[in-house]
């Protein structure tokens, strides 16, 4: 170092002298125009060997002695602006990685605002214009002759990465155009391009060089989540200058391969999203995925397993992408195992949310698409173990999107891992997702298919053929029609004929006893079925009769099998059973109450006595039933056409009135339905205590808290019903607190249905019990439910569950608005 | 589809001329559904028994409604005024037996009653008149049907059960005289004949006779040979009731089965099963073509009356109004139609108006429809 510092040539020393301390204009122009000389392309250069030297010592120091003497009056020293074109020209046309420095150096140590700074932005936005960038990572890229400076390197990385956050730090609100991410990453994107593209040319003349100062950049790009704007630009080109060159994908490949491992899954994610489809994958990565852990890491486990955000094309490239090699096929079968493995695990199924189980059933279909039968069969064994073991969890969840989700799986992978074995059927409705997943698991079109642009133009070109021949086949085949018809003006419109059944023969009872006695010994399933039809009407019209034998009733309804197929079978014992239980409810309540929590009852059956439970509460506490009440009671049949004319007669005054009457305003025009004592007011505690009572006492045949937690979740739905419908009724207290009760001791329940009823269980206490009373009689239950209910709002897995106790939280909070006007006076 | 829609929209418009006096009419919207099942025009109640006859009286000139005769189970024909939907007169001619048939004759006001009683009696009903005229004694106790064959002259020709069992006897009228009798040859065994309709092609001037035979099978007579021209195996219950469309040649039967079977006659006078038409349920008492033949009704045991399109048998409709067996059904020449059933009620329907004129309306039914009509029943 000393002997070279030593010889610095005198006229660089004399120049540098002169143009940091002179104010003559002359001077300065000569001693630059003497540097000048120094620089590539200058007329009368400098020697070769000279010119080298100066480019390595003394340049950075000319051109921080440059930007030291920057100010308005340097400049003015010579006319025309002479002396700033020679100032810049020493940036843009020396050697570019210095020129860079300085200027990042001068702008970040800029102290604040200033005519130097302005220039120096100025500058390197002229610089970016050049495409000095380009040069700056090409020098980078052809040093491996030279020694290596990784500081240098470093410096230059961190400086070209992180221009846009220097510059806006520095800049401010002057910051230029340029400078943004949005225009300054596109534009980095395009220099790597041009830069790969002279890597190539001089690869192509047997030189040697390097990508890795390339794909530092890159990767940092990316690191600094700048994927979209750099690959925006970058992925298209590359895709179609890699199309049919070998070299081309090869320096593409070496690319990627060099990136740091620290970026690779940022710059990968970015791929996979940026591809167009999975052969635009496969030659931009080549077989990265069997070279680097890190890559095969992140393209196998963290975006299948540890994300779901990711669209369905993107795991569609990324799983295409492994399939489409031999080398990488193995990796694919290995993921589909793991992916089923997690698709049938039964704890993931409880703790991950539904969209994460979507995202991880289409993964797993579109591998089965990709894979061949023979791989297939290689594995069968434990796919098929771990695909059951998923199916009979998801049929034992209590929420029929997972068990819907299971089924549509369930369906399609045991067609494709196990062809020969009976097909598995589920009887489920379609939905959108359904046949989103179904859609996936049909063979992907042949692999060859050459253009990126044809699976947009394909698809229509297929469709329009269809929808061309449907359209032509209507009108002819109507004509065809109706030239059949000689006379087409009788076209005679048939009148709606839904009604016309089968005539059962006239042996439907005529009083509530007929058709008790008919239900348990008729052997007369036609008489069977015609007293079930006729029983509802029969309760309703005869109430005081029901009311004799409402229990037995309910008993033989609650018992009654379905023996003959009946149409709406059913619905017609649950009504029936509801009008029972509305025309009697304290026995009947009682009855079925207690019948809950006995043995020998299916799980079907229990939930039919929630069911209709929760149907008569509806009814008894509908507002306006009262009325009409005594009027079933006492039959008065000459009334009963007048009162129903009546308001038809009034409806179509009113009507009529309404049409020729014209408001400027909406004002309450309606009046609401009278008020009345709720009917549910008497009945709600038969309802409800005993239900609530024995619920954590297994039987042999019903264990609630183990694995009927359906009926569980059915159970604290109803709960929350019944108690909702208990508003303003006396026992709501009462229920309240032992609901809080209830929920409190369930809160933690591993199903989400079970969970949601919780939730609304809140919510309904919340809505039915007076404010001032859940005051003075739940502080406690309440004090400690928020917290849950925050709880759950922020971590449950599943969405409905966050959404219930953040509608939950809000009652709360609105409660506390009522209540503190009412306190702080 | 959508031009669809809009002749339906259309056609319902037309069908209920004034909406606003129909409380229960539907919005037009509605016609983009199926059209809801009809209710009937009008009910007339008074028979004080079961209903098993029905005929349409006038009103051809279409001057005046039409007047409506019934036949009852109490022996009682009853004359209804379409006008004041009243009995206007009530003729006791059968002794407190059925009245099974009735049918008016073109020339003069006289009408004919088939009774159990075994007497078929001749009223003269001109001007206010109900007396009877003459009487013809039958000798067969089943419940078939006679026929008449008159084309307004002097002399008509009758067709009734005969004294055997098989036997169809054709009498010359008004004298009484016997003209020949049409039984069966002996091998063939059709049981007792269930129905009859003598009728005469334009062409030609041989009266043919089309009979329903109890052992499903229609026959067709030349009355003059005295024998049997076809015959035909429609069903395998007894044929109850049929109608015959001598224009188009074609008949339609119905029997105790659960289907309706259409026949036809061709050039050679062969009969020949063109098809038969599932019901939803057993049993057809009676079988009427419209005068316009554009469509049919059946009388069913299932309480209901179901309305096809004559041309392609296609359904149009189920009546159902009655809550007992409907005996019988007829179509006025204007194209009402009536049902009379054993719950003693007879129903008016107007469907598929007859329009002669395509741009008016040749019925005004709609006009005070009665409201809640199943609420007074």
């Amino acid at each position: 170092m000393d002997p070279a510092q030593s010889a610095v040539p005198p006229t660089i020393r004399e120049a540098l002298r002169t143009l940091s301390s002179s104010e003559d204009g002359g001077r300065i122009l000569s001693a630059l125009g003497s540097l000048k000389r120094y620089l590539s392309g200058a007329e009368s250069p400098a020697p070769p060997g000279e010119q080298e030297e100066f480019a390595r010592r003394h340049f950075s120091d000319v051109l921080r002695c440059l930007v030291d003497r920057l100010s308005p009056g340097w400049l003015e020293l010579l006319p025309d602006g002479q002396l700033e074109d020679l100032w810049a020209s020493f940036f843009l046309e020396g050697p570019a990685d210095q020129a860079f420095l300085v200027l990042m150096e001068s702008i970040e140590g800029a102290a604040g605002p200033s005519f130097r700074l302005t220039k120096t932005a100025q500058l390197l936005a002229r610089f970016l214009r050049a495409g000095r960038m380009a040069a700056v990572m090409e020098g980078q890229c052809r040093q491996q002759a030279g020694p290596a400076f990784p500081p240098l390197q470093d410096a230059l990385l961190c400086k070209a990465v992180g221009l846009p956050d220097h510059l806006g730090n520095r800049l401010r609100r002057e910051n230029l155009e340029a400078f943004l991410p949005q225009n300054y990453f596109p534009l980095l994107g395009e220099e790597i391009v041009r830069v790969l593209q002279a890597l190539v040319d001089s690869l192509r003349g047997g030189w040697d060089c390097s990508v890795s100062f390339l794909s530092q950049v890159l990767g940092k790009a990316c690191v600094h989540g700048r994927q979209k704007e750099i690959l925006g630009v970058l992925v298209p080109r590359l895709t179609a200058l890699t199309r049919a060159n070998c070299l081309w994908q090869r320096v593409c490949w070496r690319l990627v391969e060099c990136v740091p491992d620290r970026a690779m899954e940022a710059l990968l994610t970015g791929l996979v999203e940026a591809a167009s489809g999975p052969e635009v994958l496969s030659r931009l990565l080549g077989n990265l995925v069997m070279k680097s852990k890190k890559a095969q890491f992140v393209m196998t486990r963290k975006i299948l397993f540890l994300q779901y955000r990711y669209s369905t094309p993107m795991l569609q490239s990324l799983l295409g992408y492994l399939a489409m090699d031999s080398q990488r096929r193995p990796l694919l079968i290995q993921v589909l195992k793991e992916l089923l493995e997690t698709w049938g695990s039964s704890s993931a199924i409880r703790h991950a949310s539904l969209p994460q189980q979507h995202y991880v059933s289409k993964a797993v279909l579109i591998c089965l698409a990709h894979l061949g039968e023979a791989e297939l069969r290689d594995s069968r064994e434990d796919l098929l173990a771990s695909l059951m073991a998923g199916v009979k969890s998801r049929l034992d969840s209590s929420l029929p999107a997972v068990r819907r989700l299971g089924m549509t799986v369930a369906e399609v992978a045991s067609a494709r891992i196990h062809p020969e074995g009976p097909p598995l059927r589920f009887q489920y409705e379609e939905d959108e997702l359904s046949r989103e997943l179904l859609a996936l698991a049909a063979p992907p079109p042949a692999a060859d298919s050459p253009s990126e642009a044809s699976p947009a133009v394909a698809p229509v070109a297929a469709e329009t053929p269809d929808r061309g021949s449907a359209n032509h086949g209507v009108p002819q085949a109507q004509p065809e029609a109706t030239g059949s018809d000689l006379d087409s003006d009788d076209e005679l419109v048939p009148y709606d004929m839904s009604g016309d059944r089968e005539l059962k023969s006239g042996k439907a009872p005529a009083y509530v006893r007929d058709c008790v006695e008919a239900l348990t010994s008729s052997e007369d399933w036609e008489r069977w079925e015609a007293a079930l039809r006729a029983l509802e009407g029969l309760i309703n019209r005869s109430p005081a009769a029901a009311r004799e034998v409402s229990v037995e009733l309910a008993k033989v309804l609650l018992h009654l099998e379905e023996k003959t197929s009946v149409v709406g079978f059913e619905g017609l014992r649950q009504r029936a059973l509801v009008a029972v239980v509305v025309t009697d409810p304290a026995p009947v309540a009682e009855y079925l109450t207690s019948q809950f929590y006995a043995l020998n009852f299916s799980l079907r059956q229990r939930m039919d006595i929630l069911d209709v439970l929760t149907l008569a509460a509806q009814e008894l506490s509908r507002p306006g039933r009262l009325p009409k009440a005594p009027h079933c009671g006492s039959p008065s049949p000459a009334s009963q056409p007048s009162s129903t004319q009546a308001p038809a007669w009034r409806a179509v005054v009113e009507e009529r009135i309404r049409s020729k009457t014209r408001r400027f305003t909406q004002g309450s025009a309606r009046r609401g339905p009278d008020a009345s004592p709720s009917e549910f007011n008497l009945a709600a505690g038969y309802f409800f205590f005993p239900l609530i009572r024995h619920f954590d006492r297994p039987l042999v045949t019903f264990d609630l808290l183990g694995e009927d937690q359906l009926v569980l979740g059915r159970l604290v739905h109803t709960l929350g019903v019944l108690m909702y419908l208990a508003v303003n009724t006396t026992v709501a207290v009462a229920m309240g607190k032992a609901l809080l009760e209830f929920v409190w001791t369930l809160r933690f329940h591993g199903d989400a249905y079970v969970r949601r009823g919780l939730l609304s269980a809140v919510s309904s206490v919340l809505l039915s019990v007076p404010a001032e009373r859940l005051l003075a009689d739940l502080p406690d239950e309440l004090l400690e439910a928020r917290p849950w209910l925050a709880d759950v709002a922020e971590q449950d897995p599943d969405e409905d569950c966050r959404v219930l106790a953040v509608k939950a939280l809000l009652l709360l909070e609105k409660l506390k608005g009522t209540l503190l006007p009412l306190s702080s006076p | 589809m959508s031009g669809m829609a809009e002749k339906d929209a259309s056609r319902w418009v037309y069908q209920q001329p004034w909406p606003a006096r129909k409380m229960t009419a539907p919005p037009p919207t509605m016609a983009a559904s199926p059209l809801p099942p009809p209710d009937p025009q009008f009910v007339l109640r008074g028979t004080q028994s079961a209903v098993h006859a029905l005929h349409f009286f006038g009103g051809a000139r279409g001057q005046e409604r039409p007047l409506l005769l019934s036949g009852s189970l109490s022996g009682l024909v009853h004359i209804w005024s379409l006008q004041t939907r009243r009995a206007v007169a009530t003729l006791d001619g059968h002794g407190g037996q059925c009245v099974t048939w009735l049918q008016t004759l073109p020339q003069g006001h006289q009408l004919l009653s088939q009774g159990r009683d075994l007497k078929l009696r001749l009223w003269d009903l001109a001007e206010g008149r109900n007396a009877v005229v003459d009487s013809v004694p039958l000798e067969s106790l089943g419940f078939c049907r006679s026929s008449v064959l008159a084309r307004g002259q002097e002399r008509w020709m009758l067709a009734v059960p005969g004294r055997g069992s098989e036997e169809v006897q054709i009498l010359e009228m008004p004298s009484k005289t016997s003209v020949c009798t049409l039984k069966p040859e002996a091998d063939a065994k059709p049981g007792m004949p269930m129905c009859l309709e003598l009728w005469q092609a334009d062409s030609s001037p041989r009266p043919l006779l089309l009979a329903g035979y109890e052992d499903g099978s229609v026959a067709l007579w030349d009355v003059s040979e005295r024998k049997v021209c076809s015959r035909v195996a429609c069903h395998t219950e007894p044929v109850m009731g049929f109608d015959f469309d001598s224009q188009k040649a074609r008949g339609v039967s119905g029997s105790a089965e659960k289907a309706l079977a259409v026949w036809s006659l061709d050039e050679q006078q062969a009969l020949q099963v063109c098809g038969t038409h599932e019901l939803t349920n057993p049993g057809i008492a009676d079988v009427k073509i419209r005068p316009d033949r554009k469509i049919l009704a059946t009388a069913g045991w299932d309480h209901r009356v179901r309305v096809f399109h004559w041309r392609t048998m296609k359904p149009l409709a189920v009546l159902s109004f009655h809550s007992a067996t409907v005996h019988c059904v007829a179509f006025a020449t204007d194209g009402l139609l009536a049902a009379g059933s054993g719950d003693q009620r007879i129903s008016i329907w107007s469907l598929y108006p007859i329009c002669r004129d395509a741009s008016t309306p040749l019925l005004g039914h709609a006009e005070g429809g009665e409201v809640g009509a199943h609420a007074l029943a």
